[in-house]
């Protein structure tokens, strides 16, 4: 009887050290990004470091200034934001409200086709449609750039931003709608007016989470954006947080790497500011 | 009585013209890729190893890497996911430690994948010292999948009925053999959805996978290539398109990722579907 209850014990530890091992992953990545993200800020010093406006690391006098990435991934982020919530968000009214089941579990289903997609993929028809395209239409020498950028991550985020948005509709309680439609409210102000305001934690979630999706993206912006270091401008040449780790990763020594790693860390405080707001959300969601 | 007839019209309007461009949007990647890429899939590409002095291109390194990186990724992540929604569902009693572990793995599902793949060559690479390999990678996206398998087996443990617990109980068996005859083979389901999500998350990774298992095009064996570097397909399909500018290949490894991406979407309907049925009976 008594092995017995060594028995269940070492079981209750077993799964107890199972269960803290993603905590131990947490602490892990921060720790490692905080350490190894550190001393190039040390060196270069933090001001000179975020608001310096020029990145040459292989100049003679280099200069390490991430403030063009900052605000690139800034710019990009916003702009498909503009660009893919209003889509989002009145195709997830549609679906959730005014769609037939049928049509439903097929745009269901195309939605989860969109987010399914390998980034790289999005990033190959980005180089071979968009690109081209942008360099046509507005007569540029090359159309690789922050707008097309914008327009690849406002595709990619628009799977999280209508399946999100559509669970938070779905929940809206129905007396609500109905007491709206017995005062004499046609569908569409009932869906605008009562249902939309009563899912807005919920909608907030979603283009929360999209802002985390383009924020982080790498590959997909590397291979539109052209990847050089300028202040942001809508139809040039840019390079955001992600791709700046991404594109020296491979070569870099010295201070440069290094630099890379602070870069990182600078992403990496960007995602937990997200997370915490998506918490606040969340939390007003439970409410 | 106009005004609100515009209101109406508008906000209808809205609603198709969204509707109408992402489905639209839709349509013209899954056809734009695929009648690029499927003509470019050939045989000879399917089945050998790039070869320089023959100037072919083959892709069955880059097929095998992937799968050797999604059987040892499910490898290690499935019994610490399983694991950890076991203990969090079954065995946890103090609140706060549930909150951390559901925090640590909100924010791990947060975490971008270039930070990921940061992570794992400093840590998996560098430290751990296994260099550039697939194993390195997998490992990186052992920690990358953990919340998803963890999340959607904690969803079904919580659907199992808490009577059937305590009727084992009562028969006299003991908490561990509670869990594996009563609790384990309820959550199946969520199990499979994990597995299937994780899949798919592996099949299009490739920011985290470039700095922890390389690049390299060599055809190997299943523990020569854990140890080894190599490429999965997706990152295959970066270097083809933006180092080699051979678009036909990168094409043809779109097309086969975009039919991988529905495979997998239509299985993980099917399964939701089966066992909807199943419980309902």
């Amino acid at each position: 009887m008594k092995s017995n209850k060594v028995f269940e014990r070492a079981v209750h530890g077993i799964f107890l050290i199972l269960g803290l091992v993603t905590v131990a992953c947490v602490l892990l990545i921060t720790v490692y990004l905080v350490i190894s993200g550190i001393p190039a800020i040390l060196e270069i010093g933090l001001l000179d470091f975020l608001f310096g406006m020029i990145w040459d690391p292989a100049a003679s006098n280099p200069q390490y200034g991430i403030l063009p990435f900052i605000l690139s991934s800034i710019y990009g982020t916003v702009g498909s934001l503009v660009i893919g919530v209003p889509v989002g968000f009145f195709t997830a009214v549609y679906l959730s409200k005014k769609a037939s089941p049928k049509v439903k579990e097929w745009m269901g289903a195309a939605v989860s086709l969109l987010a399914g997609i390998p980034s790289v993929v999005y990033g190959l028809v980005g180089m071979m449609v968009l690109v081209p395209g942008i360099r046509e239409v507005f007569h540029l020498p090359d159309g690789a750039s922050l707008l097309a950028a914008m327009i690849v991550l406002a595709i990619m985020i628009l799977p999280s931003i209508i399946k999100v948005s559509i669970t938070a509709l779905d929940a809206v309680p129905k007396e609500y709608e109905d007491a709206s439609l017995a005062l004499g409210a046609t569908p569409e102000e009932t869906w605008f007016r009562v249902s939309v305001p009563a899912a807005k934690s919920g909608i907030a979630t979603a283009v929360v989470l999209g802002v985390g999706r383009a924020i982080g993206e790498a590959m997909a912006v590397m291979m539109v954006s052209g990847n050089v270091a300028n202040m942001p401008k809508l139809f040039e040449s840019v390079r955001f947080l992600t791709t700046a780790v991404s594109s020296g990763m491979g070569y870099a020594d010295g201070l440069y790497r290094e630099a890379l790693f602070s870069i990182a860390l600078v992403l990496f405080l960007f995602i937990m500011l997200i997370n915490a707001t998506l918490n606040f959300f969340l939390k007003g969601e439970k409410k | 009585m106009k005004k609100r007839n515009a209101y109406i019209w508008t906000m209808r309007c809205l609603m198709w013209l969204a509707a109408g461009v992402t489905t639209s949007l839709t349509l013209f990647l899954l056809t734009f890729v695929l009648i690029k890429g499927v003509p470019n899939i050939t045989w000879e590409l399917l089945s050998t190893k790039p070869s320089y002095l023959r100037g072919t291109v083959g892709i069955l390194p880059d097929i095998l890497n992937t799968l050797y990186i999604i059987l040892t990724m499910l490898l290690f992540a499935l019994p610490l996911g399983v694991g950890a929604a076991i203990y969090l569902t079954e065995y946890a009693t103090n609140k706060r430690l549930v909150g951390m572990i559901e925090y640590a793995a909100e924010t791990l599902s947060g975490i971008p994948s270039i930070i990921y793949g940061l992570f794992g060559s400093l840590f998996f690479c560098q430290f751990m010292d296994l260099d550039k390999s697939l194993l390195a990678g997998a490992l990186t996206l052992v920690i990358m999948n953990l919340p998803t398998i963890m999340r959607t087996t904690q969803e079904s443990l919580k659907t199992v009925p808490q009577s059937y617990r305590e009727g084992a109980f009562g028969l006299g068996a003991g908490k561990w053999r509670v869990i594996r005859t009563v609790v384990l083979p309820n959550c199946v389901e969520g199990v499979i959805t994990g597995c299937i999500l994780s899949v798919g998350r592996i099949v299009g990774e490739s920011a985290a996978l470039l700095f922890t298992a390389g690049f390299a095009h060599a055809l190997n064996g299943f523990f020569e290539g854990l140890f080894s570097s190599g490429s999965t397909l997706t990152v295959a399909l970066y270097v083809y398109a933006t180092e080699e500018g051979n678009f036909e290949v990168a094409f043809a490894i779109a097309a086969i990722l975009m039919i991988l991406t529905l495979l997998i979407n239509l299985s993980a309907t099917l399964i939701g579907k089966y066992f909807e049925r199943k419980s309902k009976v």
